[in-house]
């Protein structure tokens, strides 16, 4: 029974992951060790409650858990790749691919913040209560990572804040 | 009229389409007095359109077995979860039991949603982008007539085709992403007329922007993808409209023109 629950938000995570990670293999390797802590805890999650934010604070728990060992960073490559069906990869996408790649110059939990807003449509009630912040620091991660996305996609540097002296 | 001052957060919860309806209005008039940070809240809107654009695909894509396959219990998990059985007491094992019905009872509901809304999705959405992207490649290319009243008389299309379509309609302003609006053309639709509003580039690039009023489920859709052919479509659904946005140009680009589109339609 627990089996469709679960299969009915593989497609949400993965598209979560891929946001996150970037990178279409690494995406599923964290969606599968998702699944696989999932499993492994059944027992924890409370019937009746959204299994979803269980799933997404679970996924969460892990890339947290990762970043924190500030691994190398190893481009693994997956027989799937090769199968994916819908588009050609050498000219589309170029104004799109750009924001993949400032997506990723965003501090982590300001993408995460951004991105479960965007593409998860979760409230910023829920957000908070998964990620165990107050909803306070939500909508400041949410509110800085806008702007500094924004101000990426405009060429500018947020970071830079240093003025120029002679 | 407005009395508390507009936070950084109201004017996510608004980017959001989260605020109250009348702390909205509020936002809006502020907004309109103050364009700068009006440039600021239509850009995360942009951005947000962009990254469901980008991200929404995966949704379809099919499922990698070694995932497919975790939506069954591994064995791994299963043998340590025998294990914790078998090292708990009765008492646990019986808490865990009750667990496991109300879990039981809850998944039933999460199973029947989880059944029905692909099955709708489909239906709902199987028709649009095809529609519109037949109704591209017929007319986009003719010389002589490929719209049916040209923007020179503006004034007479909108009235014409709101008339027609029963419901006040206005082609979004593209100027600013280089596509002039060329005019537009009543269609059949599936049960009644529907608009195709044309545009183009300096380079002749065409653009169609179909708008159907025929959607009669009650489920709005996200942004959505799809290729006919030599046709990049972008789609969504918004209450009875059907929006789909068809050119042969490529997805990025389109995605950044249906990002402009949705954002003018939605928030006019």
């Amino acid at each position: 029974m627990e089996n469709s629950a679960i299969l009915a938000e593989i497609p949400s995570l993965r598209r979560y992951a891929r946001a996150m990670l970037g990178d279409r293999a690494a995406a599923d390797d964290l969606v599968q060790d998702t699944l696989e802590r999932a499993w492994s805890r059944l027992y924890q999650w409370r019937a009746g409650s959204d299994m979803r934010a269980w799933l997404f604070s679970i996924m969460h728990n892990l890339q947290v858990d990762r970043s924190r060992r500030s691994m190398l960073n190893t481009q693994s490559i997956d027989e799937d790749e090769f199968e994916v069906p819908t588009r050609s990869t050498q000219t589309d996408m170029l104004e799109v691919r750009d924001l993949e790649s400032t997506l990723s110059q965003l501090p982590d939990e300001q993408r995460e913040a951004l991105l479960l807003v965007a593409l998860e449509e979760m409230s910023y009630a829920e957000i908070a209560a998964m990620l165990s912040i107050p909803i306070g620091t939500v909508m400041s991660r949410l509110s800085r990572g806008r702007e500094r996305l924004r101000l990426l996609m405009e060429g500018r540097q947020p970071t830079a804040k240093l003025s120029i002296v002679r | 009229m407005s009395k508390l001052p507009i936070t950084e957060a109201e004017l996510h919860a608004y980017v959001d389409a989260v605020l109250p309806e009348a702390r909205r209005d509020e936002v809006e008039r502020y907004l309109s007095a103050h364009p700068k940070e009006a440039e600021r809240v239509s850009a995360y809107r942009v951005q947000k359109n962009m990254l469901k654009a980008l991200f929404n695909p995966v949704i379809d894509e099919p499922l990698p077995d070694n995932l497919r396959t975790l939506a069954s219990p591994p064995a791994i998990a299963e043998a340590r979860h025998q294990r914790r059985y078998f090292l708990a007491r009765w008492s646990l094992e019986r808490v865990a039991v009750g667990c496991v019905i109300a879990l039981v009872g809850a998944v039933a509901g999460w199973t029947a949603h989880g059944q029905y809304r692909p099955a709708w999705r489909m239906a709902n959405t199987s028709s649009l982008p095809r529609q519109a992207a037949v109704a591209h490649v017929v007319f986009s290319p003719d010389v002589g007539g490929p719209v049916e009243v040209s923007a020179e008389r503006e004034a007479k299309l909108v009235a014409w085709l709101s008339k027609r379509l029963g419901t006040p309609l206005r082609p979004p302003r593209l100027g600013a992403l280089g596509y002039q609006l060329m005019g537009g053309r009543l269609l059949p639709g599936n049960s009644g007329p529907v608009a195709q509003f044309m545009y183009n580039d300096a380079m002749g690039q065409r653009l169609t922007l179909y708008v159907s009023t025929e959607n009669t489920d009650n489920h709005d859709t996200e942004f959505r993808f799809a290729e006919e052919g030599p046709v990049n479509v972008f789609y969504w659904i918004d209450g009875k409209f059907g929006y789909a946005l068809s050119a042969g140009i490529d997805k990025g680009e389109l995605a950044r023109i249906a990002a402009a589109v949705y954002d003018q339609l939605e928030h006019k």
